[in-house]
C-alpha cells in the first residue's frame, strides 16, 4: 500500500524558546514496492521525517494517508498501521530485552493479538528471513555480536509482517562485512516478498548501490526527490548541504573536465568501469 | 512539560549572585528557608519579600522566567492551600456546601501559600545563578570537614556531577526506547495497573543495560584519563572565598536581624 | 631513536568464568602481536569487529595488561603499576562513543578532568584547556553544555580533553564510528592536524578505508593477529586479500583495480581521485 503525504510540517516544542520546524511543507508519495534512499545531514529532518510514516510523530500540519485511508482520521488504528509499516531504528540492538533471541522476535507479532503458533511461526520467520543460523535462537541477545544483534532486532519488526520497512540508518556503527550482510539481505527481502523500502543513510555509496529513488532533505524540506543517477547530477550542490556523492562520481566529472569524452551521470563502481571502458574503447 | 520547570535549571548570565561562592549561595539559601519558618509573621515576610526582590533583581534571571517555572508546582501549591482552607478547624467564616472556611485556615492557608512560594522562589534563585558543577563542587569543599570522620565527600560529589551529566541523556534514551517499543506494537498506557507495570519491562531492561554500558565506558575513559581519587587532585576554578562573599554573608546577617526585629518590634 | 610504542609477541586472552568461577572458555582477542611505532608516525589499525584492533588499542595505555608478551610506551612496561600514572599521561585516549566519555557538564570543565587529575596548577590548567579547545576548533563552545554539541563536535571536545594532558601519543579507539559523514571530517581533520603541527604521534583505529590514505603506516588484523602492513599503497595494491576478508577499499582503488583487470594499463594501489583521473588520461594519451 502506497504512503502519501500532503503538505506535512511538523514544529517542535511549539510556543517555547526551543520552538523548532523540524519539517516544512512535506509532500510527497512512496508507492507500493519502491526502494527509496532517504538522505541529509543530523538535523536535516529525515528522522523526523520516517516517525510521521508510522504515526509515531502526529503532524502539526497537513495529511497522510495510507492506502489511500487517512492515518489522522477519528477512529483510525494507529497500532494497525504500525503493523504494517514497520520503523527500524537507529542502533535498534539497544531495544532487545528479552531473555532469548526467539521470544525478543515474538514480541512484534504478540502484541498484534495472534495466536501462539503464528506468532512463532512469523518469529522463525523473520529470523530466517535476517540470515540469523537457527543455533542462536536460545542464546541470550546479549551474547551475540554487534551485526548479530542488530539482524535480531530487524527481525522483531519482520516479524510483524509489515507492507513498508524503514530503516534509519541500518549500518551505523557496523563494520564493513556487518554492513553489507544487512544490505544485501534487505535488497532481497525487497526483491523476493515485494516489501516498500525506504532506506535511511549517510552512506552515499551504499544508497547509490541499492536504492530506485533518492529523496533529500534539507532544513525540514525535500530538496531533490529522483533516481541516484539525477541526484547525484547536483553533486556540487549536495556539498553545499553537507552531504556528497559518491567518489565515483566526482571522479567521472574530473575525467570529463580533463577531456575525457565519459558519460559522467554514474553512481557506482561497476556503472563507471562500464563507462570508463566505453569511453577510451572508442578512443583507441 | 519538563522543560518548564526551572529549578535545576541553570539560566546563563553574568551577575554578582552568578560569580558568588556557592557555598554562599548554599548556606544563603538554606539561611532563607530557616528564616521563614523561624519568623512566623507579616511583617517578617515584608523584610523577605524586599530581600528576595533585591537579590532577584541583583541576579539578572527575569522576574518572568522564574514565574514560568513556578507553574508546574503551581497545582502542588494550590493544594496544600485548599487542605489548609478547609481542614483546619476554627471560627467559621464563610460555609459552602459542607466546606468551611475558618479563620484559623484561612490565616494558615496564606502563611502556607507564601511561605512555599518563597521557598520555591529562593531555591530556583539558587539553582539559576549555580551551574551542577559548582554545586557540587561547593557541596564537596563546604562538606570536607566530613571526611574526617570517613564520609567519601569527593566520591559523593563526583557521582552526583556525573548524574546531572547522564540524566538528560538517559531522558532522551528513554524517549527512544520508547517510541522503538511503540513501533512493535507495545502500548505504554493500556491495561490496568499490573498489565502497565509489566509493560515497563520492554522499556526497563534495555535501559538499565544502555546505563550499565554507558557506566562502563565512562569508567574506562575516566581511567584514561588519569583519574584515581580525589587525592592529588587540583581544580580549574578552585573556590575561595571573595569580598563579595563576605558582603553576602553580611547582609544574610542583616537580613536576619531585619526580620527578628519585624516580628518583635511589629508582631502581626 | 626510542620507540614510543613497542609491543612484543603481545596476547590477550579473555576468559569466560564458569559459574563456579572457574574457567569455562577462553579466546585470544590478540594473538602474538609486534607493533612499534616511532614518535610523529601516524599509525592506522584496520580491521572487522572483533578482529582484535580494539582490544590491541586498550593496551597502549595501560587499561588492559598483556596476558603474554609485553607493552612499552615511552620505554615504560605497563605492567609497572608505578608507571601507570606516567603512561597514562603519555598515551592518551579517544574512545568510540562521543557520549560516554565526556565527563564534565560544561565543554571547559571537561577538558580540564585531565590536567586537573594530573594535579596540574591551577593557572597552568586555564592555559592548557584555551590551548587544547584551540587545536580542535572549539573554543567559542566553552561555556557550552556537551549536549547541546553535534556527535563531531563532541568527539572533538574528548580530543581536547586528552591534548590538554600534554601527552605524545593519543590512540583514537574507532573515533568516527557513531558519527555523520560531516563529524566524521571533523575528527580526522583534527587528528591528522594534531599530528603535522604538534608532532603527536596518532595511532587510529577504524574501519572507514578512506581515513587511512595518508596514514605513515597501516596495519591491517584478522582474529587476533596482524594480516599484513605496510604504507597505504602497499596496503590497497593487495585488493584481492582485502576483498576476501571482506575488508572496504575506496571507491577508487577499487575501481582502478576492475579497470586493470580488465585490460587497462593502470598502477597498482591507486588511492585517490587525482591519481586514477591522471593515470586514466595518461592512459588514453598512450597509443
Amino acid at each position: 500500500m502506497s504512503i502519501k503525504l500532503e503538505h506535512v510540517s511538523y514544529i517542535y516544542s511549539q510556543g517555547t524558546a526551543y520552538q523548532k520546524r523540524a519539517l516544512d511543507d512535506v509532500s510527497l508519495e512512496i508507492p507500493d514496492g519502491q526502494f527509496v534512499g532517504v538522505i541529509g545531514h543530523t538535523g536535516s529532518g529525515k528522522s523526523t521525517l520516517i516517525q510521521h510514516l508510522n504515526g509515531l510523530i502526529r503532524a502539526t500540519d497537513g495529511k497522510i494517508y495510507f492506502g489511500g485511508e487517512n492515518i489522522y482520521a477519528e477512529g483510525y488504528s494507529m497500532k494497525k498501521l504500525r503493523s504494517k509499516v514497520g520503523l527500524v531504528f537507529q542502533y535498534p540492538e539497544y531495544q532487545l530485552f528479552e531473555v532469548d533471541v526467539f521470544s525478543d522476535v515474538c514480541f512484534g507479532p504478540k502484541n498484534l493479538g495472534l495466536p501462539k503458533e503464528e506468532v512463532e511461526q512469523r518469529a522463525y520467520e523473520a529470523l530466517q528471513q535476517v540470515g540469523l543460523k537457527e543455533k542462536h535462537y536460545k542464546k541470550s541477545p546479549f551474547e551475540l555480536s554487534g551485526g548479530q544483534k542488530r539482524r535480531v532486532a530487524i527481525a522483531g519488526i519482520l516479524a510483524m509482517q509489515p507492507d513498508v520497512l524503514i530503516l534509519d540508518e541500518p549500518t551505523a556503527g557496523l563494520d564493513p562485512k556487518g554492513r553489507d550482510d544487512i544490505l544485501d539481505q534487505i535488497a532481497l527481502l525487497h526483491k523476493e516478498r515485494g516489501i516498500t523500502v525506504v532506506l535511511v543513510s549517510h552512506s552515499m555509496e551504499d544508497v547509490a548501490k541499492y536504492v530506485e529513488r533518492i529523496i533529500v532533505m534539507d532544513e525540514g524540506k525535500v530538496r531533490y526527490d529522483d533516481t541516484p543517477r539525477n541526484v547525484f547530477e547536483y553533486y556540487k550542490e549536495l556539498e553545499e548541504i553537507g552531504l556528497a556523492a559518491p567518489q565515483v562520481t566526482y571522479l567521472m566529472h574530473e575525467l570529463k573536465r580533463r577531456g575525457l569524452d565519459v558519460n559522467p551521470s554514474v553512481t557506482t563502481v561497476e556503472e563507471a568501469k562500464r563507462a570508463i571502458l566505453a569511453a577510451t574503447g572508442e578512443a583507441r | 512539560m519538563i522543560r518548564d520547570i526551572t529549578i535545576g535549571q541553570y539560566y546563563p548570565a553574568d551577575s554578582v549572585i552568578h560569580r558568588l561562592d556557592p557555598r554562599t549561595k548554599l548556606v544563603g539559601t538554606l539561611v532563607f528557608i530557616i528564616s521563614l519558618f523561624m519568623f512566623r509573621s507579616f511583617a517578617a515576610y515584608g523584610v523577605s519579600v524586599l530581600f528576595l526582590a533585591g537579590v532577584i533583581r541583583a541576579s539578572k534571571v527575569p522576574f518572568k522566567f522564574l514565574i514560568r517555572g513556578m507553574k508546574s508546582i503551581m497545582v502542588l501549591l494550590l493544594i496544600t492551600v485548599a487542605f489548609n482552607l478547609f481542614m483546619i478547624p476554627g471560627e467559621t467564616l464563610v460555609q459552602v456546601w459542607k466546606l468551611k472556611i475558618t479563620d484559623e485556615g484561612l490565616y494558615t492557608a496564606i502563611y502556607m501559600a507564601v511561605r512555599l512560594s518563597f521557598l520555591i522562589i529562593g531555591s530556583s534563585i539558587m539553582t539559576l545563578t549555580t551551574t551542577p558543577n559548582q554545586l557540587t563542587d561547593g557541596l564537596e569543599k563546604g562538606l570536607r570537614p566530613l571526611n574526617k570522620v570517613n564520609v567519601p565527600v569527593h566520591e559523593v560529589a563526583m557521582m552526583m556531577s556525573i548524574a546531572l551529566r547522564f540524566i538528560p541523556i538517559l531522558l532522551e534514551e528513554t524517549d527512544k526506547i520508547m517510541k522503538a517499543q511503540t513501533a512493535r506494537g507495545a502500548d505504554f498506557d493500556e491495561g490496568g495497573l499490573i498489565q502497565k507495570a509489566k509493560g515497563m519491562v520492554p522499556l526497563l531492561v534495555p535501559l538499565f543495560v544502555s546505563a550499565f554500558r554507558r557506566a562502563n565506558d565512562l569508567a574506562m575513559a575516566m581511567e584514561a584519563r588519569g583519574y584515581h581519587g580525589g587525592e592529588g587532585r587540583t581544580k580549574m576554578r578552585p573556590l575561595h572565598y571573595e569580598k563579595r562573599d563576605r558582603n553576602a554573608y553580611l547582609i544574610l546577617v542583616l537580613y536576619l536581624v531585619l526580620m527578628y526585629a519585624a516580628k518583635k518590634l511589629i508582631g502581626v | 631513536m626510542m620507540s614510543i610504542i613497542k609491543a612484543s609477541k603481545l596476547v590477550h586472552e579473555y576468559q569466560k568464568l564458569g559459574e563456579d568461577g572457574r574457567v569455562e572458555s577462553s579466546y585470544r582477542a590478540v594473538d602474538g602481536v609486534d607493533l612499534e611505532v616511532e614518535p610523529g608516525q601516524f599509525i592506522a589499525i584496520l580491521g572487522h569487529n572483533g578482529s582484535g584492533k580494539s582490544t590491541l588499542a586498550k593496551h597502549l595505555n595501560a587499561i588492559l595488561l598483556p596476558s603474554e608478551g609485553s607493552v612499552h610506551v615511552d620505554g615504560k612496561d605497563t605492567r609497572d603499576a608505578e608507571k601507570l600514572w606516567e603512561i597514562r599521561k603519555t598515551a592518551g585516549m579517544v574512545f568510540q562513543n562521543p557520549d560516554n566519555q565526556i565527563i564534565g557538564t560544561v565543554v571547559d570543565e571537561d577538558v580540564a578532568f585531565g590536567p586537573e587529575n594530573m594535579g596540574v596548577p591551577t593557572d597552568k590548567i586555564k592555559k592548557r584547556v584555551e590551548e587544547g579547545l584551540k587545536t580542535v576548533g572549539m573554543w567559542k563552545y566553552r561555556s557550552h553544555s556537551p549536549n547541546k554539541l553535534s556527535g563531531g563536535q563532541k568527539q572533538r571536545v574528548a580530543i581536547a580533553g586528552v591534548v590538554a594532558m600534554h601527552p605524545k601519543c593519543i590512540v583514537f579507539d574507532e573515533p568516527t564510528a557513531m558519527l555523520d559523514p560531516i563529524g566524521r571530517k571533523e575528527v580526522i581533520e583534527a587528528a591528522k592536524r594534531l599530528n603535522r603541527e604538534e608532532g603527536v604521534t596518532v595511532i587510529l583505529i577504524t574501519h572507514y578505508m578512506e581515513e587511512v590514505v595518508e596514514a605513515d603506516r597501516v596495519i591491517v588484523m584478522d582474529q587476533g593477529k596482524v594480516l599484513m602492513q605496510g604504507t597505504p599503497r602497499e596496503v590497497f595494491s593487495e585488493v584481492e586479500l582485502l576483498k576476501e576478508h571482506r575488508l572496504d577499499v575506496p571507491q577508487v582503488t577499487m575501481l582502478a583495480y576492475e579497470l586493470r583487470k580488465s585490460g587497462m594499463d593502470i598502477p597498482k594501489g591507486i588511492l585517490t581521485m587525482e591519481e586514477l583521473a591522471d593515470a586514466l588520461v595518461q592512459e588514453k594519451k598512450a597509443p
